[in-house]
């Protein structure tokens, strides 16, 4: 087809000579696109490649250091001996009392957003605030949570505690989760809150009945990847305070805590080569945790789209 | 309750108005509680601005905004500090522009692929591949940048590097921004027309033709949007340069030596004891503020252009 067009063209002005100069240039343009396509395939997959690589890496210096032993000691001074024991029950404190505070509050944010507000400036301007939110850097909710939580609060939180963590994380987290949910209660034909409220229904028993069990598998996955997220956020959690070296595993929301990004963090820092082996062993716990809550997300979002 | 009028009458119809009543007390206290959560959204920005406003503030009344904004030394943690935001600013602006110069080509590029080349069949699953690189956590990444990515080009390219630099960290951060950037590319060069791809081909230009001289053009803005939504994430990336990059707070010229990014400089304050309420603790504030000012701007004028390519079309 281009061929056919250019050839006219070519042809009308210059014959024979034109056709020629025509065709090494048509040549030329058409090496130049597989050029091209190799270009654009290699980019696509230079991402993957590095993240294979990295994978690799890490299962190399990590994979050998880990045993029981790690999972269940404490942090020592000597790279050996230390473990991980209260930074894997720390970020799982972490990772429970955020999903408490974080959940309710963006699902009940979502609704309200979706169905209950009306149109005007306040909307918007609620709308224009969580986008920007999600666009925060992290260390930023860090700095939010040392001034409100950890020193504000503190008679409350207990400082540098749990709480304070969770609560900076569920901040954090809070904008993915309501524009999850916001984006699968949208996917809801109208035609059912109408046939709810045909029936006698209010608008609240259509949402508990109908239309939060109807946007669940879409609300729930994202909320999954939030709360993964949450576990592997290392910057904002040194702000807030917890602790890289904790003798003691923690025991209520109260209590001082450390973390597995915040263990890895501390063990990358020290100039050791051992502590540096612990680091990718940390790692590749984490990574485990955060591939098995993903499966999770992932899981349920079939589970419950073949039953719709 | 059509129960209740039709078997007892007038008590009924009582009992019926009270339920009413109930009814639309408790939707009342539903819609507001459901509204306190929304305003939870307003409320954390209040706080950020707050706390951000009302210990820089503090910081001010010790130390000069112009020292602030022109001294060309930063030296917090000396017996006489010195505060020159510049400092840190040059190291941010130094891993940002090494990471965006990795990353935008390359997430242009798999945008381009994914959109135009790539079969129905693999762009569904390469998509979704290529957002795992954002869901790694930033610790994991600068793991990687120290102990793989430094040594690697040492022992090839570089051999004067020093072991924490900016190099590396960029372009690291680069990988970790490529699908950021790819996504919402692709999002923009996928909602220009067909038709104006089907004119280039009538006219005889190629598949790179198009793709190169019709598409992205069209797409622009929203590229432009995914840009620089891009440099906002490596402005506040924390973790990547707080491993990988160092704690050398000097103005940044040479990607081959230690820097200190803003957010490297809070993560170092923070890591040990400061007292609240002292100079230090106040610092950390003062430069969170101006990271926040930053990514906002980054932010809106992101927001303005996808605004724009999506009025469009």
């Amino acid at each position: 087809m281009a061929t056919k067009s250019g050839t006219q063209k070519n042809t009308r002005n210059g014959g024979s000579e034109g056709e020629a100069v025509f065709k090494s240039s048509v040549s030329a343009r058409h090496a130049l696109d597989r050029v091209f396509a190799v270009l654009v395939f290699v980019a696509a997959m230079i991402g993957l490649v590095v993240l294979a690589v990295l994978l690799v890496d890490i299962g190399r210096d990590g994979l050998p250091r880990l045993s029981w032993d790690f999972l269940a000691s404490f942090p020592s001074v000597s790279p050996q001996n230390s473990g991980i024991y209260p930074a894997l029950l720390g970020s799982l404190w972490l990772l429970g009392l955020t999903a408490l505070l974080s959940v309710p509050l963006g699902v009940g944010a979502a609704t309200y957003l979706e169905e209950y507000a009306p149109d005007n400036w306040l909307t918007r301007l609620i709308e224009v605030n969580i986008s920007n939110l999600a666009g925060v850097p992290s260390i930023i909710y860090g700095l939010l949570g040392l001034g409100i939580f950890v020193n504000l609060l503190g008679a409350i939180t207990g400082g540098q505690s749990i709480v304070s963590g969770a609560l900076t994380l569920s901040l954090l987290i809070l904008p993915v989760i309501i524009i999850a949910t916001r984006e699968a209660l949208r996917t809801i034909p109208g035609a059912v809150r109408e046939g709810g409220y045909a029936l006698g229904a209010t608008r609240w028993e259509v949402i508990r009945s109908h239309l939060l069990p109807m946007a669940l598998p879409g609300a729930l996955t994202g909320t999954i990847l939030a709360l993964s997220r949450a576990i592997g956020e290392t910057a904002p959690l040194i702000v807030v305070g917890a602790a890289t070296y904790i003798t003691f595993a923690p025991d209520s929301p109260l209590s001082a805590y450390s973390a597995l990004p915040i263990q890895i963090y501390s063990w990358v820092s020290q100039p050791q080569p051992a502590f540096q082996v612990a680091a990718a062993a940390g790692i590749v716990v984490l990574m485990v945790v955060l591939l098995l809550t993903n499966s999770v997300a992932i899981w349920l979002r079939n589970k419950y789209q073949r039953r719709g | 309750m059509a129960v209740n009028t039709e078997q007892s009458g007038s008590s009924g119809e009582g009992m019926w108005q009270r339920e009413r009543r109930a009814r639309h007390f408790r939707e009342r206290a539903i819609k507001l509680v459901l509204a306190a959560c929304a305003y939870v959204s307003v409320l954390t920005t209040f706080g950020i601005v707050f706390v951000l406003l009302f210990e820089t503030i503090n910081f001010f009344r010790e130390v000069s905004i112009v020292e602030f904004f022109t001294s060309t030394t930063w030296s917090a943690a000396f017996a006489n500090p010195q505060f020159g935001i510049l400092v840190l600013a040059s190291g941010t602006l130094l891993t940002t522009l090494i990471a965006i110069a990795v990353a935008l080509p390359v997430g242009l590029l798999a945008a381009i692929f994914l959109s135009e080349y790539a079969s129905p069949g693999l762009r569904r699953w390469l998509k979704p591949a290529l957002e795992i690189l954002a869901g790694v956590p930033t610790i994991v990444y600068g793991y990687f940048a120290l102990t793989f990515v430094t040594p690697l080009l040492r022992e090839t390219i570089f051999p004067n590097m020093t072991i924490f630099n900016a190099l590396s960290a960029g372009l690291v951060m680069g990988v970790m921004i490529i699908p950021t950037i790819a996504s919402m590319s692709e999002d923009a060069i996928h909602a220009v027309p067909r038709s104006l791809r089907e004119g280039a081909y009538a006219l005889g230009a190629t598949q790179r033709e198009t793709a190169t001289r019709i598409v992205l053009p069209a797409a622009l803005s929203g590229i432009v949007a995914a840009t620089i939504l891009g440099i906002s994430r490596a402005v506040g990336e924390t973790m990547i340069v707080a491993v990988a990059a160092g704690n050398l707070a000097q103005l940044a010229t040479n990607p081959l030596e230690s820097v200190q990014t803003m957010t490297a400089f809070i993560v170092q304050v923070a890591s040990g004891d400061t007292p609240t309420g002292s100079l230090t603790y106040n610092t950390i504030f003062a430069v969170g503020s101006t990271l926040f000012v930053m990514t906002l701007i980054l932010n809106i004028v992101s927001y303005v252009f996808v605004r724009r390519f999506r009025e469009a079309y």
